[in-house]
C-alpha cells in the first residue's frame, strides 16, 4: 500500500489497480520475452531485441510509479506512459516503414498487434487516469485546484 | 516392392504433454472465471468466493501441468524452444496468486475487473506454452 501521507492520491486504488495489474503482466511478458531474445539471438535483431528490453523496463517503471501513487509516482508514471506512447506509435511505424530493421517481432511493433493493440491502448488508458486522478493530488502540485 | 517404411526415427509420437485434457480445462476454467468476475464487476461487485476458488482450482490445473510436463521430461522429451517454454511455465504459475492477491487488495468492482483481466491473459499463455512445446518449422 501507498504511504499514509498519499492516501488522498489515488493512483493506485479503484481502476488503478486494474492498470497496475496489466502494466505488471505487459512487464512480465515483455522482459521475458527479452531476456530469451538477448540470450540466445541477441546478432539476429539487435535493435528489436533492445526496443524489447527497453518496452519492458518502461513497463516496470510505470507499474511501480502508478503503484507509489505519490507525487513523485505521478511524475514518473507520467513519463512513462508518454515514453510507451511515443514508443508505440513510432516503432509501430518504424516497423511499417523499414520491417527490414525488425526482422523479429517487438512488443511494439505493429503498433502492438502481436498483443492485441494493448500496448496502443494501455498508454492512453495510463494518461487518462493520471489526469482523472489529478485534482486530489493537485495540493502538491503547482496547479493549486480549491474546490474541485 | 514393398511400399517405402517409414523413416525409423525415434520420434515420441505421445504428444504434447501441455495439450491434453488439462490444457483445454484450464482455458475452459479460466474463460468461465473470467465471465464470472467480469459480470461482478458490471454489477459493481467485489470478488466473490466463486472467484477466489476458481483460482484457486485454475492454479491446481496448471500445477498439473507442471506435473505432466516433469514426467514428459523424465521421458526424454524436450520442449522446442526450451527457454521460452519454462518461460511461459513460470509465468503461468503465478498469474493466478497475482489475481488473487491483487483481488484482495481491491476489495471493490475493480478487484474483480483484475481478476477477469487476468483470467483472460492465462488462455493465451497456455496457448503460447503450447506451441514453445511443439517445434514450428524445425
Amino acid at each position: 500500500m501507498a504511504e499514509p501521507g498519499t492516501a488522498r492520491s489515488r493512483t493506485n486504488a479503484g481502476p488503478g489497480r486494474l492498470l497496475i495489474a496489466v502494466y505488471l503482466l505487459f512487464a512480465i511478458a515483455a522482459s521475458s520475452r527479452a531476456a530469451v531474445q538477448i540470450a540466445t539471438r541477441l546478432d539476429e535483431a539487435p535493435l528489436a531485441y533492445l526496443l524489447s528490453a527497453l518496452a519492458a523496463v518502461v513497463y516496470i517503471v510505470a507499474a511501480v510509479g502508478l503503484a507509489r501513487a505519490g507525487h513523485t509516482g505521478r511524475r514518473v508514471a507520467l513519463a512513462c506512459c508518454a515514453l510507451e506512447l511515443a514508443g508505440v506509435v513510432g516503432v509501430g511505424a518504424f516497423s511499417l516503414a523499414r520491417p527490414d530493421l525488425f526482422p523479429d517481432e517487438t512488443v511494439w511493433s505493429g503498433f502492438g498487434s502481436g498483443y492485441g493493440y494493448i500496448p496502443l491502448v494501455l498508454p492512453v488508458l495510463g494518461l487518462a487516469w493520471l489526469r482523472h486522478t489529478r485534482h486530489p493530488d493537485a495540493r502538491k502540485g503547482p496547479l493549486l485546484t480549491p474546490g474541485a | 516392392m514393398n511400399p517405402p517404411t517409414p523413416s525409423p526415427t525415434p520420434v515420441p509420437i505421445s504428444g504434447s504433454p501441455v495439450d491434453g485434457v488439462l490444457a483445454v480445462a484450464a482455458i475452459v476454467l479460466a474463460l468461465l472465471v473470467a465471465v464470472w468476475a467480469l459480470v461482478a464487476a458490471l454489477r459493481h461487485r467485489s470478488p466473490d468466493r466463486v472467484q477466489f476458488i476458481g483460482l484457486a482450482v485454475l492454479e491446481l490445473l496448471l500445477l498439473g501441468l507442471v506435473v505432466v510436463t516433469v514426467v514428459a521430461l523424465a521421458g526424454g522429451e524436450r520442449p522446442g524452444e526450451p527457454g521460452s517454454f519454462f518461460g511461459y511455465l513460470v509465468t503461468l504459475l503465478c498469474l493466478p496468486p497475482l489475481a488473487a492477491v491483487l483481488a484482495r487488495m481491491e476489495p471493490t468492482r475493480w478487484g474483480s475487473a483484475i481478476v477477469c483481466a487476468v483470467c483472460l491473459v492465462t488462455p493465451v499463455v497456455v496457448i503460447r506454452l503450447q506451441q514453445t512445446w511443439e517445434v514450428l518449422g524445425g
